[in-house]
């Protein structure tokens, strides 16, 4: 993996198709800002409210910086032209809610078993099925992790700011690339609606990773041969390494061996291991805490905001509370929740669905705390006084 | 400092445009903005809100809490949200025309009507931004301005223009009184 700053030329024709760096604009819109300045020339989707703008925006701008944004036929298409984007050698991406992201979960496990570098954005809405269109929700957070089949282990990261989700989005392309995995963003129609300010970050504070091009020549060139980081060269289709992509179980020479366990064995260990040996690395959390807390929140994406505006209200009545926010949903942050339970009583985990995450952090309380859910849905985020009621009534 | 408003309408009448409008002047006058929506599966018609807080500090709760302003352009979205986070001290403002309301503390402004008069209806939502500049305080009326006039389409700054000084005169006649 090798990290490089964005070509001079490049950044200057991006910059000039987003437009002035200081803007108010939406969170929907902040995604293609940043998937354009992390590198991605690849755009399919098919419109769906809360992520329409997305698309509306790479419309717009692909053709100006030299990419190419193409509306699909449906969600299974987008996907499957953005995985083919990648093999030609191009950061891709589609983006969608919850109904196409269902579509979606047969080829996000093709592009994990075939290790293909790409991002998915789903900006959540009240599901199940087509459910509330307008209204916000974070009831794919399970799906994201466990939505394909087999065994894989996925990266998901969740913005709770428009500025933030630009920065998200390019440490989102970053992940995929190093990791040569799809790496989702969940955000959600509140995020993705909302409108902030941005300022689009300078040319020297954009890092950029690329995935791994062939060290060697065409002829020793073993395509799913893991280096020592687990992670394969990747060969672009058609320059003349000779490269077998499936979905079936495949030796390192990528041709099928489906009737092997050491050759699925050895796979699907080095496709999760590759992840999951990294996972501290790719874990980011903000902490908000205090010496000597008695009582902790965990939240993610737009619930955080509520959360840590309770938390400021909590500590105004006299109660001891640390705020903790994921970022990184997956691989979850389990040594942040097993310090925090060893610190405090109980743990409340506001979500925007019945209790999602709660279900992972009180896995990882191990019976060191209570963890108490406080969901909600419908379509509004918690009021601070709501998590605040919730807060005094559990306690 | 901390200022919540909340406009109400229905789709199509430009509550979301000014609304972030609204925003937007507020951080070109160095505030902290957060603009946010809702609205149902209609793109025209229904019952829609367009939110503003704004703030000299980070943002955390980005919705109202407790309305400082409400002001409603149409009766279902002043039904739907002249609700609980609508308190004694949230000033009402409602289109004269379009709202009836049992509040009595609500002001009532013409605003469709005098956009009518100056030629097109559409423009209601630029006279309300006017009017509100002036009641709220809160930036610059040039700074305002400025900010209509980069996200209204070419040709049509002189009746935005008009539309905004309605409201302006109205909003600080209202101030004054």
């Amino acid at each position: 993996m090798s990290e490089k700053q964005m070509d001079a030329k490049e950044y200057n024709k991006v910059l000039k198709a987003l437009g002035k760096k200081k803007q108010f604009i939406q969170g929907d819109e902040a995604i293609s800002y940043g998937a354009v300045l992390a590198g991605c020339r690849f755009f399919a989707g098919y419109p769906i409210t809360p992520a329409t703008e997305t698309a509306e925006i790479m419309a717009r701008i692909m053709p100006k910086i030299g990419g190419a944004c193409i509306q699909m036929e449906d969600e299974i298409g987008s996907i499957g032209a953005v995985i083919g984007a990648s093999w030609a050698g191009v950061k891709a991406m589609t983006t969608t809610s919850g109904p196409g992201f269902s579509l979606m979960q047969e080829n996000i496990g093709y592009a994990c078993m075939t290790e293909t570098p790409c991002v998915i954005v789903n900006v959540q809405r009240s599901g199940p099925s087509t459910g509330q269109p307008t209204e916000a929700a974070q009831g794919d957070m399970m799906q994201a992790r466990w939505g394909s089949h087999g065994d894989f282990e996925m990266i998901a990261l969740s913005p709770n700011s428009v500025q933030e989700t630009l920065d998200l989005m390019i440490a989102a392309f970053n992940l995929s690339e190093k990791y040569r995995n799809p790496v989702i963003v969940l955000t959600d129609g509140d995020v993705g609606h909302m409108r902030e300010e941005i300022v689009i970050p300078d040319r020297k504070d954009i890092k950029l990773n690329e995935r791994k091009s062939p060290s060697i020549g065409k002829e020793e060139y073993v395509p799913f041969k893991g280096g020592k980081d687990k992670i394969p060269e990747m060969a672009v289709f058609g320059t003349g390494y000779h490269t077998y992509v499936t979905g079936l179980t495949h030796g390192e020479n990528g041709l099928p061996a489906t009737d092997d366990w050491v050759t699925h064995h050895n796979l699907v260990r080095r496709l999760t291991e590759k992840i999951a040996d990294d996972r501290e690395k790719i874990t980011m959390v903000e902490k908000n805490y205090k010496k000597g807390s008695e009582i902790g929140i965990v939240s993610y994406g737009i619930t955080s905001r509520c959360a840590l505006s309770a938390t400021k209200m909590l500590r105004k009545d006299g109660k001891k509370v640390d705020h903790l926010r994921l970022i990184t949903i997956w691989p979850f942050p389990r040594k942040e929740i097993e310090a925090l339970a060893k610190q405090v009583d109980v743990i409340f985990v506001p979500e925007m669905n019945l209790g999602q995450i709660y279900h992972s952090v009180s896995e990882f309380s191990n019976g060191k705390c209570e963890v108490v859910s406080i969901p909600k849905t419908g379509g509004e985020m918690h009021s601070p006084i709501e998590i605040v009621e919730a807060v005094k009534g559990g306690v | 400092m901390r200022k919540e408003i909340r406009i109400a309408g229905f789709g199509g009448q430009g509550i979301v445009l000014a609304g972030r409008i609204l925003g937007e002047a507020a951080i070109n006058a160095g505030n902290k903005a957060v603009q946010t929506q809702s609205y149902g599966p209609e793109s025209r018609g229904g019952a829609a809100r367009s939110e503003v807080v704004i703030s000299d500090k980070t943002i955390d709760y980005p919705r109202v809490i407790e309305a400082d302003l409400l002001v409603a352009l149409s009766q279902p979205g002043y039904d739907k949200y002249h609700d609980d986070n609508i308190k004694k001290k949230s000033l009402v403002i409602v289109d004269t025309d379009l709202v009836e309301t049992q509040d009595k503390k609500a002001i009532k402004i013409p605003f469709t009507k005098i956009a009518d008069s100056l030629g097109k209806k559409i423009v209601a939502n630029i006279v309300m931004l006017g009017y509100l500049t002036a009641v709220l305080d809160a930036f610059p009326k040039k700074t305002m301005k400025e900010t209509i006039k980069s996200n209204i389409p070419k040709g049509t700054e002189k009746i935005n223009m008009k539309a905004f000084e309605e409201g302006y005169k109205l909003g600080k006649k209202a101030r004054k009184g």
